[in-house]
């Protein structure tokens, strides 16, 4: 259901009446990229579809604005907040309940059993008038069945009328018919000995069932509150105010919802940034754990972006915003962790068409039960046997474990996944992600940072290296070329001092001079320093060789006309990247990589690594392509990039990993997305797929096993060769402890923690 | 067989043909999207043991409001799956919760309660 065209929902203000909805319409109609508008006036809401590419929220307001009304600044964080506190609210609200209706049904169940029982010693039962036994019991599991099992009976007739039928219709029946039966016995007992049966009365069984299913919704609500635990803290890492910068100066604290685009908000040490912005002043170390997962705090200056949520270690700063609500990244977090919580997986394609026949089928079986041994036991006790098996099929059926299986395990494992900074897309990624068994790396930016920083630094024979770096960091501060940036960032690495440089120029293609200490400076490749008539040295020359051998950049400085030294720069591998390959390799995975550089770098590259295939010189039109070579070797392939060149091949390949750092391109193509720019981040989305499909078959087996295994006993199969019947009570034992347990293995995954090498 | 159980087993035969007829085979209620003045398309849903209309039919690439009212507190009804639209959603008792969404394929797609039980459909055409 993808597409180019996006859908925005705004809330329009002032409006009053259909015309001034029309006038509306018409405004947002006429504005550039909006392909269809459509205003309800009585929700006082305008849906839009518009081009990205042409139009934006931002200008769909103005357009409303120019019509003469106003929209009101949504903050669906909160508001979500709100609902689900709501939500919460009202699911306490009936666990609170629901535990009442337990206990009253387990304290009324306790007093009926032992009475019940007194049928089984004879001289009791002399001394007992069993008439007026059997009401007693009537009086004391009208209450259960009325107040505690009254929610099973009316949920069962309303899904009867709409032709639907689901747990509740099963024990209805069940302990509908086990009641029924024993309330004929105990008002027309003649009836029965006319016949020469006995009145037996089921109201333990009735009772019994009732509370033992009960004691299974109650565990099962307690664990299923938790299995939505993740997006509840995610929405709660939201702060609720922000510290505004009036344009006087003035600070003031406004709640979060006030907080527009390009205000100045403050944060001081230890405070939540309230939304996403750019820092203006100061600088901080600032944790995005609960973004990235990253669990170091991230150095912050000016120009650098902050998001919302995350939290202020050191220093005090500025940041104007820009974005709010919707638009901050921890919104679009939530939103794509409920998005994949909604998906579903493939594997859960069977335990749904299962599910969609399961309880009529059961009736007809649990009926069928009731024929068969109707007509094939003996007289004396075929109607109580009927009858009780009968009521076993229906009770043991229940078809909740199966329900359970896969939703469960996804919810739990997609907000484990958050919290590690891996964001799944949707189930079927998880399910995909599981299957890998070859991982294709592009090697810029994600093998290796991307960008291109000193490795070697080489002062000629004579030279100082720390006057020589403040001379080069000198000139190179003057230059927006990114190999000059790589050098200013070296120099500020080893703490060289700034001196100051005049007469700049930059010589294009070649590299940059100046005149440093009066001294005039050259810094570029050899074609600066051979058109300069500058000779290189054989000793410099040798060193240049060698790092051109490692496949480095080489920059040549000269002072005064004499060679100075030497910069070898190349493109370095992240410090994690080994590491995780190695752990990859380790999970039976084969990594391959492929860069668009020449076979001596990748191999360089790949060798530091220890990946023993890889691609070179590909170019980035043909990255899918060689996504589609593995596939054609039946490999299943998970590709990992972080550009918008990637996004062909992203999209190609059976999963696809967009790397934090990566454009909102590559992450549309991707299945799962790393927040952090860290290798590991692959190990972790692999790892948490396997343990999640994992978790997920053993729950369709569970479910699945228990209900061909239990319905057949029940209906009494085994009766014939080991004269074993299931007692009806057994089975809502055993079905009470099946949703839960299928719960409690999909909970096991909370404790989810990626393998680090 | 004596009577009584010729009896027991007709019944029986005849309520299992029952249940198969009306859980599979009987008419379903379907419902269309329609235009409210202001031109969104509009269909209300009630749920209560399921999904009154259970089948609702929408115009493909026109954006649809469906409103769930929840008239029960059953548990069983708590949440809506459109799995694909990718929606989870808590329909709080006794309360309207609004789903919009924009369909762009034809095809019928299920919605269903959290564990698959409560079934309708959404037909894009």
């Amino acid at each position: 259901m993808e597409s180019t065209i996006k859908t925005e929902t705004l809330d329009i203000e002032g409006m009053t009446c259909a015309s001034c909805a029309s006038f509306v319409e018409k405004s947002l109609t006429r504005t550039p990229g909006v392909q269809r508008a459509v205003v309800n006036f009585a929700t006082e809401k305008a849906t839009v579809d518009y081009l990205p590419a042409q139009a934006s929220p931002a200008t769909l307001k103005e357009a409303v604005v120019q019509a003469g009304y106003g929209v009101t600044e949504r903050a669906p964080d909160t508001s979500a907040a709100d609902r689900q506190a709501e939500i919460d609210e009202q699911k306490a609200r009936a666990y609170a309940q629901l535990k009442r209706r337990f206990w009253v049904a387990t304290g009324l169940a306790i007093v009926i059993m032992p009475l019940s029982m007194l049928m089984l010693w004879p001289a009791m039962m002399q001394r007992v008038n069993m008439q007026w036994l059997n009401y007693g019991l009537l009086l004391l599991t009208l209450p259960v069945l009325l107040y505690s099992g009254r929610e099973f009976y009316t949920s069962a007739w309303n899904g009867f009328r709409h032709r639907a039928a689901n747990m509740d219709t099963l024990i209805a029946v069940g302990t509908g018919a086990a009641f029924l039966y024993s309330l004929a016995a105990t008002v027309v007992p003649g009836f029965f000995t006319s016949r020469g049966l006995m009145p037996e009365v089921y109201y333990d069984t009735t009772a019994t069932i009732i509370a033992l299913i009960l004691l299974g919704k109650v565990l099962e609500l307690r664990a299923k509150t938790q299995t939505s635990a993740a997006i509840k803290s995610l929405l709660g890492l939201q702060a609720k105010t922000a510290r505004l910068v009036r344009p006087g100066g003035q600070e003031i604290d406004v709640p979060i919802e006030q907080v527009q685009l390009n205000d100045l908000i403050v944060v001081r040490p230890g405070e939540k940034v309230a939304t996403d912005g750019i820092l203006e002043e100061g600088h901080s170390a600032v944790d995005e754990a609960m973004l990235t997962g990253e669990s170091l705090p991230v150095e912050k200056k000016i120009g650098d972006p902050v998001f919302g949520a995350t939290l202020n270690k050191t220093g005090s700063f500025r940041f104007r915003v820009t974005k709010v609500g919707a638009d901050t990244m921890l919104s679009q977090i939530v939103k794509l962790v409920e998005d994949a919580q909604g998906s579903r997986a493939p594997i859960q394609r069977l335990a749904d068409k299962v599910s969609a026949i399961f309880v009529p089928t059961v009736v007809c079986i649990a009926i069928l039960t009731f024929v068969l041994w109707f007509d094939l036991a003996p007289v004396e006790a075929r109607l109580p046997l009927a009858l009780v098996n009968f009521v076993a099929v229906l009770i043991i059926a229940c078809p909740c474990a199966l329900g359970l299986a896969t939703p469960t395990a996804i919810m739990v494992s997609t907000g484990k996944g958050a919290e590690h900074g891996v964001l799944i897309r949707n189930a079927e990624a998880l399910e995909k992600a599981y299957q890998v068994n070859t991982v294709l790396l592009d090697k810029t930016g994600t093998i290796t940072r991307g960008e291109p920083a000193v490795t070697d630094f080489v002062p000629a024979a004579g030279q100082t290296a720390s006057e020589l770096l403040q001379i080069v960091a000198a000139v190179e501060r003057q230059s927006e070329h990114p190999l000059a940036e790589a050098v200013v960032r070296y120099a500020d690495a080893q703490q060289a001092q700034t001196i100051p440089a005049t007469g700049f120029r930059a010589v294009e293609g070649r590299g940059a001079t100046a005149t440093v200490n009066g001294q005039a400076v050259l810094i570029g490749n050899f074609r600066l320093l051979d058109e300069a008539g500058i000779v290189l040295p054989a000793a410099v020359r040798q060193q240049a060789d060698a790092l051109l051998a490692q496949a480095k950049t080489v920059l040549y400085i000269a002072v005064a006309g004499q060679v100075a030294g030497l910069l070898g720069v190349a493109d370095t591998v992240r410090d994690t990247s080994a590491a995780a390959i190695q752990r990859l390799q380790g999970m039976g995975i084969e990594v391959v990589m492929m860069t668009g550089d020449n076979p001596q770098t990748a191999a360089q590259v790949a060798a530091q690594v220890g990946i023993t295939r890889y691609f070179a010189e590909v170019l980035p039109q043909d990255k899918a392509g060689k996504v589609k070579e593995l596939q054609a070797e039946g490999r299943v392939v998970a590709m990992v990039g972080d550009g918008i060149n990637d996004a062909p091949a992203l999209a190609q390949a059976d999963i696809g990993l967009a790397m934090g750092g990566g454009t909102d391109v590559a992450m549309e193509a991707a299945g799962i997305t790393l927040m952090r720019s860290d290798l590991q981040g692959v190990v972790t989305a692999i790892e948490l797929s396997r343990q999640t499909i994992r978790t997920i078959k053993q729950n369709l087996f569970f479910a699945f096993i228990y209900n061909t295994l239990g319905i057949p006993v029940a209906a009494g199969l085994l009766y014939p060769v080991f004269g074993w019947l299931l007692s009806p009570m057994l089975a809502a034992g055993a079905m009470a402890l099946s949703s839960v347990s299928v719960l409690t293995n999909s909970l096991r995954l909370r404790s989810f923690s990626p393998l680090k090498n | 067989m004596d009577t009584t159980e010729i009896i027991v087993t007709l019944t029986g035969l005849a309520l299992a043909g029952f249940v198969i007829w009306y859980f599979f085979f009987s008419a379903r209620q379907t419902a269309s999207a329609v235009s409210s003045s202001s031109g969104v398309r509009e269909v209300g849903i009630t749920v209560k043991g399921g999904y009154s209309p259970d089948v609702i039919e929408v115009e493909r690439g026109k954006p649809v409001q469906l409103s769930f009212y929840r008239d029960e507190e059953n548990s069983c009804s708590e949440e809506l799956l459109m799995p694909d639209f990718s929606i989870r959603r808590d329909l709080p008792a006794f309360k309207t919760t609004l789903v919009e969404l924009l369909p762009q394929q034809a095809g019928t797609f299920p919605f269903t309660c959290g564990m698959g039980m409560l079934r309708g459909s959404l037909v894009v055409k």
